[in-house]
C-alpha cells in the first residue's frame, strides 16, 4: 500500500486505538490537527468523541471546509466512527451542523444515555465481511434515513450500522475498539 | 491478521459492561471536562466545546472558602443539567457512599466521580464499582493508588491535584509520580514484581498488566488547579489523556472566552503559538491559592488512599 497515506484527525477523541488500527492492517499513519498536515494524506478517519468538540475544533482552521472540498475533489478517503459518522451525515435540524459527505441522516445518541451503550455481533455485508465482528456501541448514533446511492456495508438485527458512498464510510459502532481490523483494512483499499 | 495487535481495550477477557465503560473513557480522550453548577453553566461549558460536564453542588474553591459537609448535587439540578446538554453528563459522588452513586446511576448520568472534593462518607473504604453498570472516574496521586481503584472497578483515573486552588503543582506531582512509577515497574526483572506490589499496595494482576504494556489499563486524566490553557497544555505534555476543569472556568474572569481557550490549547497541546492564540485577551484566571501553604487539614488529595 504505498500509495496510500494514512492519517488520523487527533483534534480529540479515540484517536490512539485507530492508530493502533491502522498499524495492525500495515500502514504507518500521521495525526492530523491542522489544515497543513492534510496534505499529501489519502485516507483520514474522523474518529469517536463528542461531536459538537470536534465541530468546534475543526471549524477553527478550517479544517472542516478543506475536507469536504478533498472528498468531494476525490483526493481523500473518508471514514467515520460514531462522532465521525455524525459529522459526515445529515440531520434537518440537530446540533451540530454536519458536512453532508453521505446522503444519510445521523441521530445523536439514539440509544440513549451511557447505560444504554452495549456491545453486540455485527453482520458485514460483500466489501469488509462477510462474517460478523463484534460491535462495540458506545452513546451509539442511528441512521434514520438512508439515500438511494448509499450501500449498506454492516447491520446488527436489521438496523444498518455502517454505510459507505463512494470514498465515505459511516459506522456507528467501534471497530478501533476490537482487534478485528477488517472495516481499516477494508478502508484503506478504497 | 497480525499477532502483534493488542486490544485497545487491554485486555480481551473483561466483561461487556467494562468495555463499554472503558469505551466511553476512550471518548473523552483529549477533551475538557468542565464543572457545573447550574444548567446555565452547563449550556456555556458546551458551547465552548466540552467534552463533558461534572454536575457538582459548589465548584472546589467555594467548597474550600465555605466549609461544611460538601455532598451529591441535589437530584433536581443533576435533571436539569440533562435537559439542557447532549454532551455527556458526570456527577460526584462521596467517596464511600453507594447510595449517592446508586442515585446517580438511576438518573442515568453518564459517569460518576467518586471524589475526596466532596465530604467523604466513609474513610475506610471505596465503593465496589464492579456491580455498577455506569462507568467511574477516581482521584490518585500515585500508581498505588491508581490500581487500587482500577482493581475495584474505576473505568478512568485522575489526578487528584489540589482541586479549588488553581495551583497545578499538585497534578503535575501526580502525574509525574504515576508515569515515573509505570516505567520503573515496566522495566523491574519478574521476581520483583511481588515486592512491587506489595509496596505500592496494588492488585498483584495488575502489577503485572502495567509491568507488561507499560500503561495503565484505564485512561487518566489530570485534575485538581488547572486555571489557564497553559496549565491544560503542561497537563497533556506530561501524559495527562484528557483534562477536568474546576473552578478555573467559572470563576475567571470571561467563563466562556476562558473554556475555549482551554479546549482550544488542549487539542493543541504540542503546539506553543496556538496555546499563545488561545490564551490571548483572556482577562484574569481564577484567584489562586498556593497549594504548599494549605494546612494539613484542608489538603483534599489525602481524603481517600
Amino acid at each position: 500500500m504505498s500509495s496510500v497515506h494514512a492519517a488520523v484527525l487527533a483534534l480529540q477523541g479515540s484517536v490512539e486505538p485507530h492508530l493502533r488500527s491502522l498499524h495492525a492492517s500495515g500502514v504507518d499513519p500521521i495525526e492530523v490537527r491542522k489544515p497543513e498536515q492534510l496534505a499529501g494524506v489519502t485516507h483520514l478517519i474522523i474518529p469517536g468523541g463528542e461531536s459538537t468538540t470536534l465541530h468546534h475544533l475543526f471549524k477553527l482552521h478550517g479544517l472542516d471546509t478543506l475536507i469536504s472540498d478533498r472528498v468531494k475533489e476525490g483526493s481523500l478517503a473518508l471514514l467515520g466512527t460514531c462522532a465521525g459518522a455524525i459529522l459526515m451525515g445529515h440531520h434537518p435540524d440537530q446540533a451540530p451542523p454536519r458536512l453532508g459527505l453521505i446522503d444519510v441522516d445521523v441521530d445523536r445518541n439514539a440509544y440513549g444515555r451511557q447505560v444504554h451503550s452495549f456491545v453486540d455481533q455485527v453482520e458485514w455485508n460483500e466489501g469488509p465481511g462477510p462474517g460478523t465482528s463484534e460491535g462495540v456501541f458506545i452513546r451509539a448514533p442511528r441512521f434514520t434515513r438512508i439515500g438511494d446511492s448509499v450501500n449498506v456495508l454492516a447491520r446488527r438485527e436489521n438496523e444498518t450500522v455502517a454505510v459507505q458512498q463512494n470514498r465515505c464510510i459511516a459506522c456507528c459502532f467501534h471497530p478501533e475498539l476490537t482487534t478485528d481490523p477488517r472495516l481499516h483494512r477494508w478502508f484503506l483499499g478504497l | 491478521m497480525t499477532d502483534s495487535f493488542q486490544s485497545p481495550l487491554r485486555g480481551t477477557e473483561l466483561s461487556a459492561d467494562h468495555r463499554t465503560r472503558i469505551g466511553l473513557a476512550e471518548m473523552l480522550r483529549g477533551g475538557v471536562i468542565m464543572d457545573v453548577t447550574t444548567a446555565e453553566e452547563a449550556h456555556v461549558a458546551q458551547e465552548a466545546g466540552a467534552v463533558a460536564v461534572m454536575a457538582l453542588e459548589r465548584v472546589p474553591s467555594d467548597i474550600r472558602r465555605d466549609g461544611g459537609v460538601a455532598r451529591m448535587s441535589p437530584v433536581d439540578k443533576v435533571e436539569e443539567i440533562q435537559k439542557v446538554v447532549s454532551i455527556p453528563v458526570m456527577a460526584k459522588a462521596r467517596i464511600g457512599h453507594f447510595i449517592e452513586a446508586e442515585i446517580l446511576e438511576s438518573l442515568e448520568v453518564d459517569f460518576i466521580d467518586e471524589s475526596e472534593v466532596l465530604t467523604p462518607a466513609d474513610h475506610a473504604h471505596h465503593i465496589d464499582k464492579q456491580r455498577f453498570k455506569v462507568p467511574f472516574v477516581c482521584g490518585a496521586t500515585n500508581l498505588g493508588e491508581a490500581l487500587r481503584r482500577i482493581g475495584e472497578g474505576a473505568a478512568m483515573l485522575r489526578t487528584k491535584g489540589e482541586a479549588g486552588t488553581g495551583d497545578i503543582t499538585e497534578a503535575v506531582r501526580h502525574l509525574r509520580a504515576i508515569h515515573s512509577e509505570i516505567r520503573r515497574l515496566s522495566t523491574a526483572p519478574q521476581e520483583e514484581w511481588m515486592t512491587l506490589a506489595k509496596n505500592h499496595g496494588a492488585p498483584y494482576s495488575l502489577v503485572c498488566q502495567v509491568a507488561t504494556e507499560g500503561r495503565l489499563p484505564v485512561p487518566n486524566f489530570a485534575a485538581g488547579g488547572i486555571a489557564t490553557p497553559a496549565d491544560a497544555a503542561l497537563a497533556m505534555r506530561l501524559g495527562a489523556e484528557a483534562v477536568f476543569v474546576g473552578s478555573g472556568i467559572f470563576k475567571s474572569k470571561d467563563p466562556l472566552r476562558t473554556a475555549k481557550a482551554i479546549v482550544h490549547a488542549t487539542a493543541h497541546f504540542e503546539n506553543a503559538s496556538e496555546i499563545a492564540n488561545a490564551s490571548r485577551n483572556l482577562g484574569e484566571a481564577m484567584p489562586g491559592i498556593d497549594a504548599s501553604k494549605l494546612p494539613e487539614a484542608e489538603r483534599l488529595q489525602d481524603r481517600g488512599w
